[in-house]
């Protein structure tokens, strides 16, 4: 057990002779929200698909909760609770929005091919005891009612929720969103702050978060880390973070 | 969590779509085989039982593989290949040793079912770790290599085909049981947890890896458990029909077999059984009926009724009618009508039954529509003015 959920030491890839990401040292306490920001092509989402085993650092370690996971397969790392959504959402659009959830699900239920064809005593238990967390996790998000729709039916604010709660399914300690309010008119995005605050306190999860919005950033964020060219240009405390000339430098050009 | 604010529980009650697969199988089933162990079947009708039964096998497995998980699989009929000649070789040596027919028929289905299997899993385990068509494009070969293997075995007869022993009339009810089987394990195993991951990984595989499923085990358990019925089909083959004809697994069967799937809806069991039974029974009668060239009319009356089926899947000026026509309101229609039909004075009686909430549900056109116009996305920086942090939103 270690002071900090995620600690990533030296964290980098290059693609030949692209540096897409490198030194990314981060430090996220317990039951933190930390957001990640930076320019187009800083780098930011190369740093989540490093953390969820998408791709393999070739610099570096990464470690959740005092447990190095660097090279893990994405399974794995799911398994040991790296939970993440996507900046284009990627729901099993096809699926109802309680079997999305199920999906998430299905690392909690050891139920193998031959018990769920012939409806072992196992099946009916597990199926029951996983339909009712699902239901209880959609209750929380609002979504219990509609569990039966398929989840491209469903409007856009509620795909991200769905797509929170999903990953939320699969029991992560650490949850990244990728850009959770793109899209979003004002309105939704104020919602959005509610229900990432709300995840925070009831799940007791620590969160990072990639996101272009700035007065969700300063509105729920405690700290920060700019990263700029795949390098880290700041780091610390968000309204440290914002003034730094080098942010502002950043973000609008000399 | 508040565990005390129950929720409102599912509600128990036997749903026709859990068994309206197996009812299909057994309205075939019961009838014909209460006049075919009487004795009063005809030959042809038995045989074309047969045929549909082991067609019905041919399009839900398939169907697993193309329908749930998403992949193009173009070499069914030489899984089928495999176990007609090792299945049917197998029960030529059974026979000499076990006397009951029944018996050898269900040990030399478990041969070839197993024996195609091996080869699914030989065939799967390279491609399908690869994205893209690689599967379509190995899977042909697989087909047309294997049956020309098999062809030139002096063991399984070369190119005469391999001699197996007719079954009697009755074939059709071991057949028509056998496709009871395959129907049991698809449906269940699409409605567990592995199921689930099945699907979503034909939704989205980067979301369904990032959640946890792992891709290369549901592909290839998928692609081995078809693998495994089209060989059973296979044996069925090879005990109705002799000499087994290395020319019958073409590609051309292997498409007929996609159609099959593809007209009765992708991830849809029920609907690969309807297209099984109509297009095997079509083709039946058309090669018996019409001699010779004009049997070559089955392509013409499949394209036709695949294009037919395209155009209603996609046509953007039928989405309405879309919307309206599918299984639940013909279910709310057949409610309906038996309503006015019980109740002969309406007035002042109950409502007739009608589905609401289902009408509630906006179609994905009408959602496109509404997420085209009203949403625009807000993406402006606030960046040029950094703003002191407002933590007003946070406790």
């Amino acid at each position: 057990m270690s002071e900090y959920m995620l600690e990533t030491r030296e964290l980098g890839i290059s693609f030949g002779g692209l540096k897409a990401a490198q030194d990314v040292n981060l430090k996220i306490k317990k039951n933190a929200l930390y957001g990640l920001i930076g320019p187009n092509g800083a780098g930011k989402t190369t740093v989540f698909n490093l953390l969820t085993g998408v791709y393999k650092p070739t610099t570096g370690t990464f470690y959740l909760d005092g447990e190095n996971l660097t090279g893990k397969s994405a399974i794995e790392i799911n398994k040991r609770g790296i939970a993440r959504t996507f900046q284009n959402i990627r729901l099993f659009s096809n699926m109802s929005v309680i079997d999305n959830v199920l999906v998430g699900m299905g690392n909690q239920s050891h139920c193998n091919l031959f018990e769920s064809i012939f409806r072992l005593p196992r099946y009916w238990k597990t199926e029951k005891e996983l339909r009712a967390k699902a239901r209880e996790l959609l209750r929380v998000f609002g979504l219990d009612e509609e569990r039966r729709t398929v989840a491209s039916n469903l409007p856009y604010g509620k795909q991200r929720k769905l797509e929170i709660a999903r990953a939320l399914a699969t029991n992560p300690k650490l949850l990244l969103l990728d850009e959770p309010a793109a899209g979003m008119n004002p309105q939704e995005t104020a919602e959005l702050m509610e229900t990432i605050c709300f995840v925070r306190d009831h799940f007791d999860m620590t969160i990072l978060l990639i996101e272009h919005d700035m007065s969700l950033v300063s509105g729920i964020c405690d700290e920060l880390t700019v990263l700029n060219f795949g390098t880290t240009l700041a780091t610390g405390p968000v309204a440290e973070v914002l003034s730094n000339p080098e942010v502002v430098k950043a973000y609008l050009g000399d | 969590m508040n565990a005390q604010q129950k929720l409102p529980a599912e509600k128990k009650k036997i749903k026709l779509k859990h068994y309206i697969n197996y009812l299909l199988i057994l309205a075939l089933l019961i009838p014909f085989s209460i006049t075919g162990l009487a004795g009063n079947i005809k030959g042809s009708t038995s045989l074309l039982l047969t045929q549909i039964a082991y067609s019905m096998i041919l399009a839900v497995s398939l169907n697993l593989v193309v329908g749930f998980l998403g992949e193009l699989s173009l070499g069914h009929a030489g899984f089928m290949c495999v176990g007609a000649y090792l299945g049917g070789y197998f029960a030529n040596q059974m026979h000499a040793v076990i006397g009951s027919k029944l018996v050898v028929l269900i040990l030399s289905a478990l041969v070839g079912g197993l024996m195609a299997a091996l080869f699914g899993l030989l065939i799967g385990l390279p491609t399908l770790r690869l994205k893209g068509d690689y599967l379509a494009i190995v899977t042909l070969a697989f087909g047309e290599i294997v049956r020309t293997v098999f062809m030139n075995q002096e063991i399984f007869g070369g190119a005469l085909g391999l001699d197996t022993q007719k079954y009697g009339k009755t074939l059709y009810i071991a057949a028509l049981v056998f496709a009871i089987v395959t129907v049991f394990v698809a449906q269940n195993l699409m409605r567990s947890k592995h199921g689930r991951a099945i699907q979503a990984i034909r939704d989205n595989e980067i979301a369904a890896r990032a959640m946890g499923v792992n891709i290369t085990y549901y592909k290839l358990a998928v692609f081995v458990i078809a693998a495994f019925f089209a060989g059973i089909a296979g044996v069925i083959y090879a005990h109705n029909t002799t000499p087994v004809d290395y020319g019958f697994f073409s590609f051309n069967y292997s498409i007929e077999i996609l159609v099959m799937v593809v007209l009765g809806g992708m991830g849809n069991i029920t609907g690969s059984l309807l297209a099984a039974t109509v297009l095997t029974f079509i083709n039946v009668k058309l090669t018996t009926q019409l001699s010779g060239d004009l049997a070559a009319l089955k392509f013409l009356l499949y394209a036709l009724i695949l294009i037919l089926m395209v155009m209603w899947n996609n046509a953007p000026k039928l989405a309405g009618l879309r919307a309206k026509v599918n299984f639940r309101n013909l279910v709310l229609w057949i409610k309906q009508t038996v309503f006015r039909l019980t109740h002969k004075t309406p007035e002042g009686g109950e409502e007739p039954p009608t589905n609401a909430a289902w009408d509630k549900i906006p179609t994905k056109i009408e959602m496109d529509a509404v997420l085209s116009t009203d949403l625009k996305p807000d993406r402006s920086f606030e960046a040029d003015k950094p703003q002191a942090p407002t933590k007003g939103d946070k406790q």
